[in-house]
Order: C-alpha cells, then structure tokens, then sequence
C-alpha cells in the first residue's frame, strides 16, 4: 500500500463516518459540526485529485460560508434543549434505511462491474486557478452570469420570505 | 490522468454518500438536518464529477461542480428562509408539523 491509497482510505472511512453521524445526532448543532468534518475531508480528496481550486473553494464556501449559514439560523431559532429535539418518526426509519440498502447494493454492484469509457490526459496546469478561469470565462461565460442572476434571484427571495408578516 | 486510486473506490465512496443523504431525508423529521443530507447528496455528486474530470484530464467536469455549489449556496439559503419562516409561524421544525399547505 503506497502513501496516496492509504490517504484515500482513510480521508474515506471519516468522511463515510462522519457522513453517517451527521444523519444520526438529534443535536443540529453537532450534525453541522460533523457535516463540517465530511466537507473537510471531501477537500482533501479533491487535492488527491488535482483539482486545488475546487479543494479551496470547497472549505471557503462550503465549510466556511453555508454551514455557518446553517450553524447561525440554528443558534437563531432557539430549539430548545435536546429532549424536546426528539423525532416521531417510528417505523418509517426503518423503511427508509431498507430502502436506501437496496439502493446502495444495486449502485455498488454496477460501480464494481468497472467503468469503462475514455480516458484522457490533462494539460499542464490542470485544475488550477489559471486553467478553470481560462475555461470558466471563455467556454462557459454565458453560464456564469446565469449564475449571478440566480444569486441575485436568491438573494432577493430570502429577504422576502425572511421578513415578518408574509405567511 | 493519473488517479491515486481506481475510480471504482471514488464513486463507490460517492454512492455511500449519497446513499447516507438519501437516509438522512427519509428518516430525519428536523428541516435543518434535511437541508444538511441534501448538501451531502450534492457533495457526492461533486466527488464524482471531479473524479470523472480528471480521469478525462477535462476541466468541464470541474466548472459543473462550480455551478453546483452556486446553486446549493442559493438553495440553502432559500431553504433556511422558509425555515426562519415557518418557525416564525408555526413554532417548529419539524417537517411532519408543517401542513399549512394542505387543504
């Protein structure tokens, strides 16, 4: 086992751990924390993969700004202690997570069956911040300020639905 | 382009993911923790997406990922206003409270 499987398996096994016990806490508080720990690792993986840019802005706006998002309206909504955060949710746990095994068996059987199609090589540079803006402002200029009037349309939205009186 | 290991272990990872965000939805009753799977789900899709994109050494796999995460930034802000929102009104969290929208 040379060092770059051994990272992988292990950045694995806590993102899959941490993945898990981000369903299983009642306490939001502590599912956003170990959310945190599973986007941390999922950065790691992207540097395993050459894409550094995609590593950053995974831990900038994904751990730094969205969960902090999440972690903030928690604090705001005041949810009380933890046994009133208990859930009736009953026999349909069961289901679901029957479910999702089944699922998650017919996945792995076509992932282990191999993945055939092509492969390439990259150009020098790739997954840096000089390649993705060359493609990300040539190619996909019009998609990227889509994307602004999408957050823009966001934007606007949240503070509506956010004021008082409106339901 | 080279991978540390077989791409096989990223999408089998991915769909593990996936598969925990899946649980998460249809177990949880808490908005918030069904708004955190659903970030999950979109990460494992990401995973896979990088994965791909540099087995093909392309880069546009990279840039959907991009727009991915700008979408899930306005998704998640939008969701947690419609949780300010209700809270407001009905002085809950949990999904299974929600029904003003059922007739």
């Amino acid at each position: 086992m040379d060092f770059e499987r051994i990272f992988f398996f292990a950045t694995a096994g806590v993102a899959v751990v941490s993945g898990i016990l981000t369903i299983t806490r009642r306490n939001p508080v502590q599912s956003v924390l170990f959310l945190i720990v599973n986007f941390f690792c999922i950065a790691l993986l992207y540097l395993g993969l050459h894409a550094q840019f995609l590593a950053i802005i995974q831990i900038l706006v994904y751990a730094g700004a969205i969960m902090v998002l999440f972690l903030f309206v928690i604090m705001l909504l005041n949810l009380g202690d933890e046994n009133t955060l208990e859930e009736k949710s009953g026999y349909r746990k069961y289901i679901a997570v029957v479910l999702a095994a089944v699922v998650l068996v017919q996945i792995l059987t076509v992932v282990a069956g191999g993945v055939t199609g092509p492969t390439g090589t990259a150009a020098a540079g790739f997954g840096t911040v000089e390649a993705l803006g060359e493609t990300l402002f040539r190619e996909y200029l019009l998609q990227f300020e889509a994307t602004s009037v999408l957050l823009l349309a966001a934007l606007v939205g949240v503070i509506v639905i956010a004021k008082k009186k409106v339901i | 382009m080279h991978l540390p290991v077989p791409i096989e272990y990223y999408l089998a990872l991915s769909a593990i993911m996936f598969i925990t965000g899946v649980t998460g939805v249809l177990a949880r009753r808490n908005a918030i923790v069904i708004f955190m799977s659903i970030e999950l789900m979109l990460n494992s899709a990401n995973l896979a997406l990088v994965a791909f994109s540099t087995r093909m050494g392309n880069d546009a796999g990279q840039i959907l990922v991009f727009f991915v995460m700008a979408v899930a930034a306005a998704e998640a802000a939008i969701g947690l206003a419609i949780v300010i929102a209700l809270f407001r009104n009905r002085e809950t969290v949990f999904v299974n409270d929600m029904n003003i929208l059922k007739w």
